[in-house]
């Protein structure tokens, strides 16, 4: 059997282990993050969310998630 | 009241019907934020950018209380302390949803709140430049206001005190001379502690006024929802209407001919 090799991420501060080669769009898609909702940078660049699928993710990427929260 | 139909607030080209900008931090619940929104007659209300919270994934989304269809969001940049960190918020905010019309606030004192001027400037003429259209927290200095004007501002919108503080306007001479040299929509942000303090800037003649403490935090946000709202209004016909000039002494109201 193939072993499955994981790699460690942050996303939004948080250390989180992910299978190696996973997608973008597979990390967001298990967080349950309504895209049309929020906005992404991947190391701090900005990631246009139509080419989430494109992105393969590797070690110690940096991944920030924010949304409209209350404020004046 | 019918003049004051047509007296529309324009904003970047887009015109709004309501002159009190609120926003949506310190409420208790997203439910009363919404419901004191609907109340002030708002269109267009703050909000932050801030991380998605990925271990409760059920936590309520604003957005689900406030349609961004129905209300212009004015994504803002509070708790940044330098352009660098307020430009990305910005870009980030843009993302989300296209929002173009932002509203830029650089502080550059965690006590005072007062605004960092000089990156202020620097990040308007950024995003100016990257097609934001900016409406600008800044300080009630005429000169720092007409150099964010030549720099591409879409909004001036100078404190009345400091954020939070309920203090009122301060300043109102240099709120005129900014007024009496700008054709910029210009708005009172920040400061604001009673409904009154509305009125007196709507008749300052500024352009609105964006209030967020002053209704969240009142005892009754709902009641004070709908005080700054008529206020807004007072103080906007009562601008428009021309007021009398002040003299010293005083004028009897009565005639004085035919006193038996």
């Amino acid at each position: 059997m193939k072993k499955i090799k994981k790699i460690k991420i942050k996303i939004n501060g948080k250390i989180k282990s992910i299978t190696q080669d996973s997608k973008l769009s597979i990390v967001i898609k298990n967080l349950k993050i309504p895209l049309n909702k929020v906005a992404i940078e991947l190391n701090e660049e900005i990631i246009d969310k139509k080419k989430i699928n494109l992105i393969k993710l590797n070690k110690n990427d940096k991944i920030e998630i924010v949304h409209f929260i209350g404020g004046g | 009241m019918g003049n004051l139909k047509k007296d529309k607030l324009i904003i970047a080209k887009k015109k709004f019907n309501s002159r009190l900008i609120v926003g949506t931090g310190k409420y208790k619940s997203m439910s009363e934020c919404a419901k004191a929104i609907k109340l002030s007659g708002a269109e267009i209300v703050t909000v932050a950018v801030r991380r998605v919270n990925i271990s409760d994934k059920n936590k309520p989304l604003l957005m689900d209380y406030i349609d961004p269809k129905k209300i212009t969001y004015l994504p803002n940049t509070a708790g940044c302390f330098n352009s660098k960190e307020a430009l990305r918020t910005l870009r980030l905010a843009r993302e989300i949803g296209g929002w173009k019309l932002v509203k830029l606030e650089v502080l550059g004192d965690k006590k005072n709140l007062f605004p960092d001027m000089i990156e202020t400037l620097k990040s308007t003429e950024v995003l100016a430049k990257e097609g934001f259209r900016v409406m600008v927290y800044c300080n009630d200095d005429p000169l720092m206001a007409k150099r964010l004007e030549n720099s591409g501002a879409d909004a001036i919108m100078p404190l009345a005190a400091p954020i939070g503080s309920g203090l009122g306007i301060q300043n109102k001479i240099n709120i005129q001379i900014i007024r009496k040299q700008t054709k910029l929509p210009l708005i009172i942000d920040a400061g604001l502690g009673q409904a009154s303090d509305a009125t007196i800037a709507m008749e300052l003649g500024c352009d609105g006024v964006l209030v967020n403490t002053a209704i969240a935090k009142a005892k009754k946000p709902f009641e004070m929802a709908l005080a700054f709202k008529n206020a807004v209004i007072a103080g906007r016909q009562s601008f428009k209407s021309g007021r009398i000039d002040r003299i010293l002494m005083g004028n009897p109201s009565s005639p004085s001919k035919g006193i038996i």
